[in-house]
């Protein structure tokens, strides 16, 4: 093993002065922190709060957007950004909910049917991107747009009313005490930081981030992963507005609206760098709880959802400020 | 002493317990260009921050013109008329020269917060005037080259009435031609009497330029000495702390086939005609002037840019080249010219840089084999020394000579044909200029092709079997290893007829 000398200790610091550490576990550590003091404080001034069903509840309220946030950390690893997963997730819902409207008993073909919507509408982003050299705001704000319309016009602006049992347990259903929308949660955050820690495709991702010039003269096809990864990032949008549906009973055209906004919260909350390069799936997920504890919390407390809207924003940049100072 | 402007007595600093400067002693004089010496994370930079009020030191105290001077922030340094040029510049691309010398002062109607134009023009070309500029205040600074914008930096300084410059190697991205220009400004500067601290890497520029040279090493004061009281080799004695016997290994390799051979490869208004080979055990040096075509044909071969005509051949098949992954695939390796642009990825770890190019080879499927990757890593830091905490290090907090050789590893990894090297020693410093130096012989004697574009003549002088000397993209001269002085490349670079 290589052992450091004096010298070489020396060089370092004088190094690691001039650019900006990251280590990434005082980041995770200074995030959980919040966190943590966020879940000390409200079981102290509410006893509602540390009970089962609550915590239960938090998790089930959590995630759909810890679905849509697992997937924008993709993008924004490599440097992009999504808007159009909101629109994305409105398709999928009213393409399932006709699905099972018509008939019920096709609840699987209606999930794989939303997903693929969503993977179509992002493949048309990742590749204006990648191919076209589009910026990625512009080219997910102009698939936002279509992708509204297009749910607009499938359901003639109507919603899709559902009642398919099957389907409908997918938002709604528990396994023993744990809702559905949770394990599908927890098995996306698996799948996907699996994908960004053991594969070559997560590596990828974070050398684009990091630098996609020197990618690209790595010899890799910068293009194709940066297309799989929209596409990724739209299934995951189209699973989450299937499991918004049900969650709902119905597939609305109006669904998602502005629930990009909160994805990229939490990923950023998360630590993930809107440079691209840095970030992990362990952050994103401390970033979506710290704003669902945080929804579920001003609930418990009574405080007007007028006012809730306030509080969220402060600690939304309270907690991105402390943990930008805690890198330093 | 009467004359002494600048005097730093027993500085000290430490980061996080660990002394970057040991009570350093550091004294400039009226008028002088002040070489300060040291080898990358000598304590050089260091000493600038604090100079420059960005790092306060833990001990000593500054004495300028005579008075002592707490420097708590960059803007006191800036008031006191601190100024330095930074290796890496920034101005406003797409602000005009005259925006960019007043940003933030500049000349108003009364206090009506309205910029006075014209006054802001005629300020700016009675400046450039003085440093016998021929530039429009009005042309932006993105049309500017660097040089040019280096220049700006400098007139701006001097607009701040600097009595103090302190240029961090401002030559690494010049020319041969526009070096020149910067000594002559640098000469009107001492007219002026403005002291310089000036850091490069360049020896030759310290003997040319210097009146004294002040070394550091590993954060402690070694000398000051006049320039003419040395002699090369005692300088590199001094830097690094052991007499470096020689600076160029090159041993001779047995030269055998041609590996890659190029043949009328053109691209319009870039380069034409050329035609070379590299053999393999061969070490073949491309000299020339800065925007000579060098690196353009390079990134042709290599796929990154396109070429309207011409022929590439690896192992004598013609080869098919549209993109990095076709070069690559073929044996070509190209660490460019620029490492932090082109060569690295900063944020991630020195593990994750090393193996970007190498990842088929270490997965199974789709997964990355960890021990495999880690022993490839290893074993790449067995031939080439990496000074670094360990492999999960970010690239960012390496110095310039220990990023260089992770983008060598990350080459030298996928075991290539023909490696071609950009400027492979800019910016670092002489200690690890001279492993790599020793690495480029040990794989030419392996048998590894390998092609050097260099600025540095006395580096294409001393490592290479064959010379190649480009002009204006087309190829002007060739020579033989030590058939050639260093005015007879230069002069085939900048216009005369080479023997071909």
């Amino acid at each position: 093993m290589y052992k450091p000398s004096v010298v070489s200790v020396v060089k370092q610091s004088v190094h690691s002065m001039k650019s900006k550490r990251s280590s990434s576990i005082v980041r995770k550590y200074g995030l959980v922190l919040v966190l943590l003091a966020a879940i000390v404080f409200l079981s102290l001034f509410s006893d509602a709060f540390l009970t089962l069903d609550n915590i239960m509840n938090v998790l089930r309220q959590v995630s759909i957007n810890g679905i849509l946030a697992v997937g924008m950390t993709l993008v924004i690893l490599t440097a992009g950004i999504d808007l159009s997963i909101g629109s994305v997730m409105a398709v999928a819902a009213v393409i399932a909910a006709s699905i099972v409207h018509v008939n019920p008993g096709l609840t699987i073909v209606a999930v794989i049917a939303g997903m693929i919507a969503g993977g179509l509408l992002s493949s048309v982003s990742g590749t204006m991107t990648a191919k076209l050299s589009v910026a990625p705001f512009i080219a997910t704000l102009a698939i936002m747009t279509v992708a509204r319309g297009i749910a607009l016009i499938y359901t003639n602006g109507r919603p899709i009313v559902i009642e398919a049992p099957s389907f409908l347990f997918l938002g709604q259903g528990s396994i023993g005490p744990v809702p559905f929308p949770v394990i599908v949660f927890a098995v996306i955050c698996a799948l996907v930081a699996i994908l960004l820690n053991k594969t070559k495709f997560g590596r990828y991702v974070y050398a684009i981030g990091g630098n996609e010039n020197a990618t690209k003269i790595s010899g890799i096809n910068v293009a194709k992963v940066k297309i799989l990864v929209y596409i990724v990032n739209g299934f995951l949008a189209g699973l989450a507005g299937v499991l918004l549906a049900s969650r709902i009973s119905s597939g609305q055209p109006n669904s998602g609206l502005g629930y990009e906004l909160d994805a990229i919260a939490a990923v950023v909350i998360g630590g993930t760098s809107l440079f691209g390069g840095v970030g992990t799936i362990t952050g994103t997920i401390v970033g979506v709880l710290i704003i669902g504890v945080i929804n579920n919390g001003l609930n418990l407390l009574d405080v007007s959802s007028y006012y809730q809207q306030i509080v969220k924003g402060l600690i939304i940049a309270g907690a991105v400020i402390l943990d930008q100072r805690s890198k330093r | 002493m009467a004359d002494s402007v600048l005097e730093m007595r027993h500085i000290s600093k430490a980061f996080h317990g660990v002394h970057a400067l040991k009570g350093v002693h550091f004294e400039v004089r009226r008028g002088e260009v002040h070489a300060l010496m040291g080898e990358n994370g000598a304590g050089k930079s260091t000493l600038m921050r604090i100079l420059t009020g960005l790092v306060q030191p833990d001990e000593g105290d500054i004495v300028f013109y005579g008075r002592p001077l707490p420097i708590d922030s960059p803007q006191t340094a800036l008031r006191h008329g601190i100024a330095m040029i930074h290796q890496e510049l920034n101005p406003i691309p797409e602000m005009t020269i005259a925006e960019n010398i007043f940003l933030g002062r500049e000349p108003e109607y009364g206090k009506t917060g309205f910029v006075n134009k014209p006054l802001l023009f005629r300020q700016t070309a009675e400046l450039l005037d003085e440093f016998r500029l021929k530039l429009d205040p009005r042309t932006k600074v993105k049309q500017l080259s660097v040089a040019q914008k280096q220049m700006l930096e400098i007139v701006k300084a001097v607009s701040y009435n600097a009595r103090l410059l302190i240029m961090d190697e401002p030559t690494s991205a010049l020319s041969e031609e526009e070096v020149q220009t910067l000594f002559h400004t640098i000469e009107k500067l001492k007219q002026r009497g403005v002291p310089i601290v000036y850091i490069s890497h360049r020896l030759e520029e310290i003997f040319k330029i210097a009146d004294r040279v002040t070394v550091l090493r590993d954060g402690e004061y070694i000398s000051t000495t006049r320039i003419e009281a040395l002699s090369k080799d005692e300088l590199i004695t001094m830097m690094v702390g052991r007499p470096l016997s020689n600076i160029f290994p090159k041993e001779a390799a047995k030269i055998g086939k041609p590996i890659l051979e190029v043949e009328n490869l053109s691209r319009s208004n870039v380069f034409s005609d050329i035609q070379f080979n590299v053999r393999s055990g061969e070490i073949l040096g491309i000299a020339g002037l800065m925007g000579a075509g060098r690196s353009e044909v390079m990134r042709a071969i290599f796929g990154i840019d396109r070429f309207d005509a011409g022929e590439i051949r690896v192992d004598g098949i013609p080869a098919h080249i549209r993109k990095p992954a076709d070069a690559i695939r073929l044996g070509i390796a190209l660490v460019t010219e620029d490492r932090k642009e082109l060569g690295l990825v900063l944020c991630r770890s020195v593990k994750e840089n090393m193996t970007l190019a190498s990842l088929n080879a270490l997965s199974n499927g789709l997964f990355i084999n960890r021990l495999s990757e880690i022993a490839a890593c290893s074993k790449m830091t067995g031939d080439i020394t990496v000074k670094m905490s360990g492999l999960d290090q970010t690239v960012q907090s390496l110095s310039g000579g220990n990023q260089q050789k992770v983008v060598l590893a990350k080459w030298l990894m996928r075991k290539p044909k023909v490696l071609i090297l950009d400027e492979p020693t800019r910016g670092i410093d002489v200690g690890a200029k001279a492993e790599i130096y020793r690495l480029m012989s040990d794989l030419a004697r392996d048998g590894m092709a390998i092609i050097m574009i260099s600025s540095e003549l006395p580096e294409i002088m001393g490592m290479s079997d064959r010379i190649l000397v480009m002009g204006e993209g087309r190829i002007k001269g060739e020579f033989m290893r030590g058939q050639v002085t260093q005015e007879e490349i230069l002069e085939c670079a900048i216009g005369g007829a080479g023997i071909v």
